[in-house]
């Protein structure tokens, strides 16, 4: 029986998604963008699908644009961003603890003329706005922050960096890829412009995203081609990943599962805090999001957790250096003053609905052990 | 996992960690770019022509699965030897004992052959009363 406890990286697909994506492959199987009658029933879908995907952040249907995934969609609305306001000015910030698929944008836009101001944050991992305000200059044009972050499930509070962002006349993109679904996410309260999702991460299929873009944005397409999503993105529409992903939204917005993940999150920290000399990382009040409990072992490096885990069966992810695949320590973690050798010893637990409690309990019982072992012959 | 069957056999159930007592030499060692540390614990005795030969070894180790592996097999692979013959150890020899490493994990190899150098050169300072 395997134990999956990874669901910040990617999730189990909900049968009645997967159920529902079934037959945009077998029977209409159409070109959306086709005048016929099957062309016509993927086309209807789609807009089925558009509208729930906008209304679950109270934005217009024609304000969201079809992409295949939150990497895209970083890409897109950074790049797409940056050279659409080049007359105005070069400037965009950022933060320490964003996902590689934005910083590695930003150090390709770095190479194209921009200038980037990286924001740290502090020891939970939250951007302090006044620090914000005083990097925006008149040559700013976007600033662009992680909603819910991966690593230690900060939630950023968005209407506070909106109302900076608005007073100075800067856009403001989230990468909400994580928190989409965990926690709200309202384009009129919190004056979002831009604000990347995907399907994989909240139990729909893999390779389908979206990209809110506030009307009146300017912004640049950034794949040519057919005209696609009303030009904005070219590629022919992926109907059964974008169906799959609305009914994933329209599950996953109950918010009794946020109860319920949130109390297998708080089980589980109740269990790691019984372990001696274990530090329990981020938020851990309602800024933190409901499934992400990221916790250092001090003393025993993460990988080797990770891999005994594993082969009992749990499947969990750390921010070691051994495990990536450039030996750099996180750097989200780093951000928030952890040491390296604290990095290198921290792991990431991350919930979902479908796991239970005695996954929890079973999981809990099995660290014991393992970190009572890794502890013995560890020199620290 | 990305590693061999041998590795995650060591990985499982590593030989002779833990400080070993009364040691003669200490090896610490750690690789500034990912992070592990290992330590290396040597006891040294002569055998019957003289020579100084390893009569036990332990190692500690805050590393990875390849680092954890690693430092058993070298703890077994110089167990026993003189200090001449384990000095001749590199890291092809931990290798094939392990089956193989993944690229980015070989430096992890070569931190067993480091400590076990670091080990020998403690007893030899302290042999020599330097």
């Amino acid at each position: 029986m395997t134990i999956y406890l990874d669901n910040a990286s990617t999730t189990k697909i909900d049968p009645l998604a997967f159920e529902e994506m079934l037959p945009f492959f077998e029977k209409n199987y159409g070109n959306a963008s086709s005048p016929h009658q099957m062309g016509e029933r993927a086309k209807e879908a789609m807009n089925k699908a558009r509208s729930i995907i906008a209304e679950s952040i109270k934005a217009n249907p024609e304000e969201i644009v079809f992409t295949s995934g939150g990497t895209e969609s970083n890409n897109f609305a950074i790049k797409g961003v940056a050279f659409a306001n080049k007359d105005k000015g070069n400037h965009i910030i950022t933060t320490k603890v964003e996902h590689k698929s934005v910083l590695n944008v930003y150090k390709w836009l770095e190479t194209q003329g921009f200038e980037i101001s990286i924001l740290g944050v502090d020891e939970n991992g939250f951007v302090n706005p006044e620090d914000l305000e005083k990097e925006i200059k008149s040559e700013t044009i976007l600033v662009s922050v992680i909603h819910g972050q991966n690593e230690i499930g900060t939630i950023q509070n968005l209407e506070r960096i909106a109302k900076i962002c608005k007073k100075n006349d800067v856009y403001f993109h989230i990468d909400a890829c994580q928190s989409y679904t965990k926690t709200e996410i309202d384009v009129e309260k919190q004056l979002v412009d831009l604000i990347s999702i995907n399907g994989h991460k909240i139990h729909g299929p893999k390779g389908v995203g979206a990209l809110y873009i506030r009307k009146g944005t300017k912004i640049e397409s950034y794949q040519h081609g057919g005209g696609h999503e009303r030009g904005m993105r070219s590629g022919t529409d992926n109907v059964p990943g974008i169906v799959g992903f609305a009914k994933a939204v329209e599950i996953g917005l109950d918010k009794k599962h946020i109860e319920y993940i949130a109390g297998l999150k708080n089980q589980l920290r109740q269990g790691l805090l019984e372990i001696s000399k274990v530090k329990i990382n981020g938020p851990q009040d309602e800024n933190g999001l409901c499934h992400i409990l990221s916790a250092t072992f001090f003393g025993i490096e993460g990988e080797a957790t990770v891999a005994s885990l594993d082969l009992e069966g749990i499947c969990v992810a750390t921010g070691s250096a051994c495990s990536s695949h450039s030996l750099e320590s996180n750097q989200s973690l780093l951000s928030i003053g952890l040491t390296p050798q604290e990095v290198n010893s921290t792991v990431r637990f991350s919930l979902s609905r479908f796991n239970t409690k005695e996954e929890i309990n079973k999981t809990l019982e099995v660290l014991k052990d393992i970190v009572e072992k890794l502890r013995k012959i560890s020199p620290f | 996992m990305p590693y061999s069957k041998k590795v995650i056999e060591a990985f499982r159930n590593p030989h002779n960690y833990g400080k070993l007592k009364d040691y003669d030499g200490l090896g610490k060692v750690g690789n500034p770019v990912c992070g592990d540390v290992l330590w290396l614990y040597i006891k040294i005795n002569k055998n019957k022509k003289g020579e100084e030969v390893i009569q036990d070894i332990s190692f500690e180790t805050f590393g990875c699965v390849a680092a954890l592996a690693s430092s058993s097999i070298i703890t077994e692979l110089a167990k026993g030897k003189t200090i001449n013959q384990a000095l001749k150890l590199n890291k092809n020899n931990v290798l094939k004992e392990l089956g193989e490493l993944p690229d980015i994990k070989v430096h992890c190899s070569i931190l067993a052959i480091d400590a076990l150098h670091a080990a020998v050169d403690d007893y030899r300072s302290k042999r020599d009363g330097k």
